[in-house]
């Protein structure tokens, strides 16, 4: 047996928000894209009900233009868990005429994500979606509650959100209505990628350094894939480089990188002088680009 | 890792931003791309220097208006401390904010601008930190190169504030003065050459020196329930632990307890956190612990040490501070959250209001949305509480109104 525990405040505080998600809501579920920090809330529901197991499904929406190594770990770790997964697809809601493909440069189907997500809270009828969103990422998010009720369009009342005393969380919504919970609001980068060091926690291979092929654009490394506009005047170079955030491949940016270990990675981002969103293309439509997706029920 | 949360309150004049900004600055927190943005949005204001509220007003209504409306979160760290600044607006009419703020902060800075020294918003500032019991306040007396760095103002200002300490009810506080020039990094981060006269701490280095585990709850043992997991499983078929947070004091294995509010009693056997097991845990974790005795323990109900029994009551006085557009009314009917414990409350009265400085009249018998008073409550069950002053965590409760779900108010128990 071990002496006296020695917590991590932030730990502690994310374990306590996934057990109040758990007893508040009747229909929880966590939103898992695969990243970094969706991986990092599955380790620590799986402490706030072991030796239960997670007692909630994941949803992943999947754009059709993931990194084929996030959907090959996300697949691992969900058989290896022995995790409920539900994938609902941008492609079916595109098929059907839910959703318009956007076209030209920046193409992406990063918003579109979010009419899906709308879609599959409706048809499972979940109270609580669970997410990865930190505050520190963006200074939309930094506004953020911890507890963040919607209405039955998904839209976030930013002007008006619910105040959020001590760590008495408010669950309590009407029907239709839905919860975004975000239980590592307080964590920064560096503080998840220390936790994933400590927990020697297992991320997807695109997190280290490896051979890309690659385009520049705007300063942005961009991958060369088939989902990804290039003009012809673009050229293709291959050169070593890491994700610092997993989004899909059409609006997350590569950097150069020889990272081969967490470390090595720890390292880098305390030194890098660009911020993690810095590499996110879909931030970079507007100063309040974030914002607005979120209002619509993004993520 | 440690970890210091810090409320700010303010307004855009009194430099509030410019000093968070600096923070950031000074520990290398700002990364290029957010300076840019910085940048590029001060220069299309038509300003000559850094704006550095584009950091911490985070909304489109917020960066039209030039004011804070809503809580922030701003995080930096130095190799030492981890730091997330809840910032929030200073105007009388953000007062539910401020508290908000305040609440989860263990320690606050209240900015003075030098050239108008104790005001309105200083009043209600303390008056807040007080209420919160927050134990370390900074004063930063801001905007020192405008007052050719004078010692003399420096110290006008500080005896002023004595008068405000002395009125205070809650002594136990520790404040630390500190005159400062934000807009030029002095006395932040860095020592400023032109106030010689002052000797002591830098903002930065002071935080640095807080100690974090000072305000671990030296207070009775309380855990309340969140959960019960009962795995079912195979390996665990027998396994009945109680999940939940220590909110004071700490838990040993081998400690008689009791169980609220059935009363029965029973020792601690096991303290588990994820997989591994403990002999004692501190105020702060949250463990899953399993008992001597089979008892029927739910969601809600709070695990104490037998000999540290909280008071147990239907009726509550309490300070409570209306966050609601709709006031609060005696006959009215709130859901009372405490901790993980949920229970109807009845509004008997309003009996008193705290007036802060430079308030507007109050209407008698009620509480207006940022009004402060002292109410009491009828409730539908026995509570076990403790006071706010004596128990913090186990002490303060928030109100619910339950045909808008909108947590309507924040109490303080007496």
């Amino acid at each position: 047996m071990n002496g006296i525990l020695k917590q991590n405040p932030l730990e502690s505080e994310a374990i306590y928000i996934f057990r109040e998600v758990f007893t508040q809501f009747e229909n929880p579920v966590l939103l898992f894209s695969g990243g970094k920090d969706s991986i990092t809330l599955v380790r620590l529901a799986e402490k706030a009900f072991y030796p239960s197991k997670i007692p909630f499904p994941l949803l992943h929406i999947d754009t059709g233009h993931n990194f084929p190594e996030t959907i090959e770990f996300r697949d691992k770790l969900v058989k290896e868990m022995g995790l409920q997964l539900i994938v609902r697809n941008v492609q079916d809601d595109i098929d059907q005429g839910k959703s318009i493909e956007e076209k030209g440069k920046y193409s992406s189907r990063n918003s579109l994500q979010t009419n899906t997500l709308l879609e599959a809270i409706e048809e499972f009828k979940f109270d609580a979606c669970i997410g990865g969103a930190r505050r520190d990422e963006e200074k939309a998010r930094a506004k953020e509650r911890i507890f963040s009720v919607r209405n039955d369009f998904g839209e976030w009342d930013e002007k008006n959100q619910r105040p959020e005393v001590f760590d008495m969380l408010n669950g309590r919504i009407e029907i239709g209505q839905n919860v975004r919970v975000f239980p590592i609001s307080n964590w920064t980068e560096l503080d998840v990628w220390n936790y994933i060091e400590k927990e020697k926690i297992e991320i997807p291979s695109i997190y280290f350094t490896h051979e890309r092929e690659i385009f520049e654009r705007d300063g942005m490394i961009w991958t060369a894939s088939e989902h990804v506009y290039k003009d012809d005047h673009e050229a293709v170079k291959t050169k070593n480089v890491r994700f610092r955030t997993v989004g899909d491949v059409t609006c997350t940016a590569a950097v150069e990188s020889h990272a081969t270990t967490i470390q090595q990675i720890i390292k880098e981002i305390t030194n890098a002088t660009i911020s993690e969103r810095g590499a996110r293309i879909d931030d970079k439509r507007s100063e309040a680009a974030m914002e607005t997706r979120k209002q619509q029920g993004y993520f | 890792m440690e970890v210091l949360k810090i409320a700010t309150a303010g307004s855009v004049d009194d430099g509030k931003s410019t000093l968070i900004g600096r923070l950031l600055y000074d520990t290398r927190s700002l990364t290029s791309d957010k300076l840019e943005a910085i940048e590029k949005s001060s220069r299309k204001k038509g300003l000559d220097y850094l704006d550095f509220s584009l950091a911490t007003d985070g909304l489109v209504a917020e960066r039209e208006q030039g004011i804070t409306i809503d809580v922030a979160h701003i995080y930096f760290s130095t190799p030492k401390k981890s730091y997330i600044i809840a910032d929030t607006p200073g105007h009388v009419e953000y007062t539910r904010n401020m508290v908000t703020g305040a609440s989860t902060s263990q320690a606050s800075i209240i900015l003075i601008d030098a050239r108008k020294g104790v005001i309105e918003q200083t009043h209600r500032h303390f008056f807040i930190n007080n209420l919160l019991r927050l134990k370390e306040v900074v004063v930063a007396v801001n905007k020192m190169d405008l007052v050719n760095y004078s010692e003399k103002v420096f110290n006008d200002i500080k005896e002023d504030f004595q008068n405000l300490i002395s009125e205070s009810n809650f002594k136990n506080q520790k404040i630390t003065f500190i005159p400062v020039s934000a807009l030029w990094g002095e006395n932040i981060a860095n020592r400023s050459s032109n106030m010689n006269w002052y000797a002591d701490a830098t903002i930065l280095e002071h935080l640095e020196a807080i100690n974090s585990e000072d305000f671990l709850q030296q207070t009775q043992t309380r855990f309340s329930v969140q959960t019960v997991i009962r795995p079912k499983t195979e390996a665990h078929r027998d396994f009945r632990g109680y999940a939940g947070k220590i909110t004071g004091g700490s838990l040993k294995v081998g400690d008689a307890i009791t169980v609220l509010p059935s009363l029965t009693t029973s020792k601690i056997k096991e303290i588990f956190f994820f997989d591994e097991q403990y002999e004692e845990a501190l105020a702060g974790s949250s463990v899953n612990i399993t008992l001597e005795d089979d008892i029927n323990i739910t969601r809600g109900d709070v695990i104490v040490r037998c000999n540290e029994l909280p008071q147990a009551s239907k009726y509550l006085k309490a300070t409570l501070c209306w966050m609601d557009v709709k006031s609060l009314v005696p006959g009215a009917k709130y859901l009372l959250q405490h901790n993980t414990n949920r229970l109807l409350a009845k509004v008997e009265k309003v009996e008193s209001h705290k007036v802060i400085k430079g308030e507007s009249a109050q209407t008698e018998n009620q509480l207006q949305l940022n009004q402060i008073g002292k109410v009491s409550l009828k409730l539908s069950k026995q509570l076990f509480s403790d006071s706010y002053e004596h128990n913090p965590e186990n002490g303060r409760f928030i109100l619910i109104d339950t045909a808008t779900n909108t947590t309507a108010g924040v109490g303080f128990i007496e």
